[in-house]
């Protein structure tokens, strides 16, 4: 357009090279630092507990496993060890991991709010309590789909409150989210309270186990429901990434630009919810997972969805691993809850979100 | 391709934001909506850009009923400028303006992408920001960035809700003339206005609203007149010839 001709002179004297997208330098030392990490780390965790075993040796264990290998094992246990607690334990934790902080980002990106998490606005109670439910009445026996199912239903029903609760304008505004997530939180709590009231023993101790959170006792049984729901979100999730991406215009704008922002939505949350419950059904409760990883990612790479996402299950997987290695290991003989160790770190962090957000956008929104 | 409201009313809660509006964009003009706060401009805008479905009356894009357009067809037949152009997370310019290619992803338009983004770019003298967290903009830079993804949507319907709003007097005269130059390419240009003489000087057409009715349609001189802006206002002007142009120049009695 040259009609424009003292404007475009001007630009074209001040304008920075038009080719300067994020560097893809950058992205690639992202994924392949992550990738790199969580393959180092998964080995290094899966040697250390009270049996140590050597990195090399747990290689070996891998490779036997997999049946790519018949070199013998050096010391009785090994096998037993890695691959009936170990290894299931550390596959749970990058699954769980990917799965909750993936779940951050959507929901960041539908609620178009940087503060949104499943933890804090409260899914992950809900389904907690939907968990619960199944366990006090004594469902559980039937199938581990049961718990799973209940806590899925819960959490999609906490997302949909949460969700219409908090926004007006097409938009989220910060004091309206946490206020819903105390309410969701504070609700939630006084579920799993009656239900530890009612239950027996056993009961109350695993709706404790529930809510702090750990990957104790994780089996092949449960991330053969696990690994499917988050591999299905994880595909769904690329497909509405670019989508996503224009929900940050608000939706009205992004209506305008083609996007049918009811059926993204729906979707959204459904993939929130499935996510958070898979990992709640199996975990209990870890906040701010999502938080935490979509939005160093975010300042590495940038907010464009599609490598966002990839990069923040990669991200939460790693996380996740090494909070489990520093539960597992950091107090001799003793299992620190991984929730509690999540929710140590991302408290803080969450606050100063909060008050970063505050003054960039210039007052609460 | 023209854009045309027939007889549409709004009516929410009993209250009367739009009484039977008809209305007309029509290709190669710049079509002004003026009128003072409340008069129904934002409302018609949202009804014309289907945002909003009229309680009685229709829309009609280029002899289809608004409603029977699927979003992607209808996001690469007309644009919108909305008022708000804040952007959640720290996208820069330049992946705000790419948005506005949305539309034509996995089409054979998407090869004109980068050449499409560049012009409206330079257009809306944003190219210098294009590296630049919109989130950490002016008003009127996120204002004129915004401007620049409707512009690389390519519709030959553009709806411009007050573009002018926020910007100097330099940058308000460029993005007149920029609705100008594109009804010049055979584009419907629908703005919303707020400044009386900017919508003198720049539009084919004026409709005038007040209180969800239309008061006046028509060429500027016809409808700019002293003594209905004094009544749709509440504000008496005086109203003179522009000694060069001619166009009609609107003062308030002060």
């Amino acid at each position: 357009m040259t009609r424009l001709e003292s404007s475009a002179d001007a630009a074209v004297a001040t304008s920075a090279p038009l080719e300067t997208r994020r560097s893809t330098g950058r992205r690639v030392a992202l994924f392949t630092g992550l990738s790199v990490a969580l393959v180092v780390f998964a080995l290094v965790s899966a040697g250390m507990g009270q049996l140590q075993i050597a990195p090399g040796e747990v290689w070996n264990s891998l490779l036997r496993g997999l049946g790519l290998s018949d070199a013998p094992a050096t010391a009785p246990h090994v096998d037993a060890a890695l691959w009936t607690i170990r290894f299931p334990r550390i596959v749970a934790a990058i699954l769980i991991g990917a799965a909750l902080s993936v779940a951050g980002t959507i929901m960041q990106a539908v609620f178009a709010n940087p503060l949104a998490e499943p933890g804090v606005v409260g899914v992950s109670s809900g389904a907690a309590l939907g968990a619960a439910v199944t366990i006090v009445f004594g469902l559980t026996a039937t199938s581990d789909w049961v718990t799973a199912g209940a806590s899925f239903l819960a959490g999609l029903a906490t997302t949909m409150v949460v969700y219409l609760a908090s926004r007006s304008g097409g938009r989220t505004e910060v004091v309206t989210l946490v206020l819903t997530g105390i309410a969701v939180n504070a609700f939630a709590a006084g579920g799993l309270a009656l239900l530890t009231f009612l239950g027996d023993t056993a009961s109350r101790e695993e709706i404790i186990f529930w809510q702090l959170g750990s990957l104790n006792g994780s089996r092949w049984q449960e991330i053969g429901v696990i690994a499917p729901l988050v591999a299905v979100s994880l595909v769904f999730a690329f497909v509405l990434a670019r989508q996503l991406d224009l929900f940050s215009l608000g939706e009205r704008s992004a209506r305008h630009l083609g996007v049918n922002v009811e059926r993204v939505r729906i979707v959204s949350i459904v993939l929130v919810a499935v996510l958070t419950c898979a990992a709640v059904a199996f975990a209990g409760i870890i906040s701010f997972v999502g938080l935490i990883v979509p939005h160093l990612m975010r300042m590495v790479i940038g907010p464009a969805h599609r490598g966002l996402i990839a990069a923040s299950a990669l991200g939460g997987a790693l996380l996740l691993l090494v909070a489990d290695l520093v539960a597992r290991t950091a107090v001799p003989m003793a299992d620190l809850p991984i929730g509690m160790l999540t929710s140590l770190v991302g408290g803080p962090f969450f606050f100063w979100l909060l008050r970063r957000q505050r003054k960039g956008a210039g007052g609460w929104r | 391709m023209s854009l045309v409201a027939e007889n549409v009313s709004v009516t929410i809660d009993r209250a009367h934001l739009l009484t039977d509006v008809s209305f007309a964009a029509i290709p190669g003009r710049v079509h002004s909506l003026l009128g003072p706060n409340g008069a129904g401009k934002s409302t018609l805008l949202s009804v014309l850009a289907g945002d909003r479905v009229p309680s009685s009356g229709r829309v009609v894009l280029r002899d289809r009923p608004l409603a029977d357009w699927p979003l992607r067809e209808l996001a690469r037949t007309r644009a919108v400028l909305t008022q708000e152009h804040s952007v959640t997370f720290s996208f820069r310019s330049r992946e705000i303006v790419e948005m506005g290619r949305h539309p034509w992803a996995r089409t054979s338009a998407e090869d004109d992408d980068d050449r499409e983004i560049e012009r409206a770019m330079t257009a809306t003298d944003v190219s210098h920001l294009a590296d630049r967290p919109v989130a950490d903009l002016s008003g009127g830079e996120k204002a004129r960035v915004a401007l620049a993804r409707v512009l690389a949507q390519r519709s030959p319907v553009l709806l411009l809700d007050e573009p002018t709003a926020a910007l100097d007097l330099r940058h308000q005269e460029d993005v007149l003339r920029l609705a100008r130059a594109q009804a010049a390419e055979g584009d419907a240009v629908v703005v919303v206005l707020h400044d009386l003489n900017l919508a003198a000087a720049y539009s084919d057409e004026i409709t005038l609203l007040e209180r969800g009715r239309v008061v006046a349609h028509g060429a500027p001189a016809d409808v700019l007149t002293a003594d209905r802006i004094k009544a749709v206002y509440g504000q008496p002007v005086d109203v003179i010839e522009h000694p060069r142009t001619g166009v009609p120049l609107v003062l308030p009695v002060r």
